[in-house]
C-alpha cells in the first residue's frame, strides 16, 4: 500500500525515540534540571555557531606567528581559548604538530571525543565502528581510505583522544603560501586536516 | 557499510564539513540535553563518555554509525535512572503518554501532553 487515504490524513505520530525524548525532556524541566530555551541555545550554538572554521584560524595563526604557534605547542588549552574557543566540558586540548617525518592521526576508540570547540561535531565516519576500530591498528590503510598516501617513510602516530583530552592536528604549511593574510591561510585548513585524515590544500586546490 | 562508503557519504551532503550535525530533531534535542545536564553537574563528562562507550559498545552496534543516537539517548536515560533523577517506568509512560498525545492532536496542530486521552 503505497498511497495515503487522501480523506483519511494521518494524526502527528512521534516516532519512538522522539516520544522517549519529550518524555525525558518533560520530566528534566519539572525538575529544573534542563531550560527549554537553553536547550534550544545549545543547539543552535552546535548546528550553526561552532564548526572547523574555528580550528581554522588556530591553525593559520600558528602558522603565521611563532610566538602562537610556541604556546599552542606547550599549552593548547590556553592558546586557543586566547581566541575564544573554550570547550564547554572541561576537557584538555593539546595540540599535536605534522612534520616533514611524522603525521599525525586523531581518533577516539572508546566512543566519540572530540574536539567540539574548535572542530565543530563529529563526522559520521568519526563515530563510527570502522574508523574507530582501524585507525589504531591499521592507520595506513585507514588514511588510503581518505586517499591519503604517505611517504613508507613518514611515521604515523595515532592519537586516542578522552573525555578528558581532546587533540587538534596543525597540518604542515602547503608551500606557495607564503606572504598569504592569516584569513588566506584558513581558508586552506579543512577538517580532515585537523583530524588528520587528510592535509592542508594547496593554494591550487583551494 | 565500509570506511569507504562512509567517507563518500560524509562528502555528499551539505554544510561546511560535510553531514549535517542532526539528521532529526530529537537527535539535536538529546544531545543538547546531554551537555545541558553536564553544565548543570548531574554527571561529569569522564561519566558521560563511559556511558555512551558502554552503549556503543553492545552487539548488534551499527557499522555505519546510523544508530549513534539511539546509543546516545540510551546511555542519557541510563545516567537519569543511576542518578534517581527518574525511574525507567517513568519515562516509558511518559514516552507513550506522549505518543497517544500525538495521534490524539490533528495534523498541523502542535503535540500536547494534555491531549493524551488516558492522561490522568
Amino acid at each position: 500500500m503505497a498511497h495515503d487515504h487522501p480523506e483519511h490524513h494521518h494524526d502527528n505520530e512521534l516516532d519512538p525515540m522522539a516520544a522517549r525524548v519529550r518524555a525525558l525532556e518533560t520530566i528534566l524541566t519539572e525538575k529544573g534540571l534542563v531550560d527549554p530555551k537553553a536547550i534550544d541555545a545549545i543547539v543552535d550554538t552546535y548546528e550553526t555557531k561552532v564548526g572547523p572554521r574555528n580550528g581554522a584560524r588556530v591553525v593559520a595563526k600558528a602558522w603565521s606567528d611563532p610566538e602562537f604557534s610556541g604556546w599552542l605547542q606547550r599549552d593548547a588549552t590556553e592558546a586557543i581559548s586566547s581566541l575564544g574557543y573554550t570547550g564547554r566540558q572541561g576537557e584538555h586540548m593539546q595540540a599535536v604538530f605534522n612534520t616533514s617525518d611524522t603525521h599525525n592521526l586523531v581518533v577516539c576508540t572508546l566512543c566519540s571525543c572530540y574536539p567540539w570547540s574548535v572542530l565543530g561535531l563529529p563526522p559520521v565516519w568519526y563515530k563510527a565502528p570502522p574508523y574507530r576500530s582501524r585507525a589504531v591498528i591499521d592507520p595506513r590503510g585507514v588514511l588510503a581510505e581518505f586517499d591519503l598516501v604517505l611517504p613508507e617513510t613518514t611515521k604515523i602516530r595515532v592519537w586516542d583522544s578522552t573525555a578528558e583530552l581532546r587533540y587538534l592536528v596543525v597540518p604542515l604549511r602547503p608551500a606557495g603560501t607564503e606572504g598569504f593574510s592569516e584569513e588566506q591561510l584558513a581558508e586552506l585548513v579543512t577538517r580532515d586536516s585537523m583530524i588528520g585524515t587528510g592535509l592542508a590544500l594547496t593554494p591550487e586546490a583551494a | 557499510m565500509s570506511l569507504r562508503d562512509l567517507i563518500t557519504h560524509s562528502k555528499g551532503l551539505p554544510s561546511q564539513g560535510g553531514s549535517p550535525a542532526f539528521v532529526e530533531p530529537w537527535q539535536a534535542e538529546a544531545f543538547a540535553m546531554v551537555v545541558a545536564l553536564h553544565d548543570r553537574g548531574l554527571f561529569t563528562w569522564d561519566e558521560w563518555a563511559h556511558a555512551l562507550s558502554a552503549e556503543l559498545k553492545r552487539p548488534g552496534a551499527l557499522e555505519d554509525a546510523s544508530d549513534y543516537y539511539h546509543c546516545w539517548l540510551e546511555a542519557l536515560e541510563t545516567l537519569v535512572v543511576t542518578k534517581n533523577v527518574a525511574a525507567r517506568s517513568e519515562v516509558e509512560a511518559l514516552a507513550a503518554s506522549w505518543q497517544r498525545a500525538a495521534h490524539a492532536t490533528p495534523h498541523g496542530e502542535p503535540i500536547r501532553l494534555e491531549n493524551d486521552p488516558d492522561r490522568s
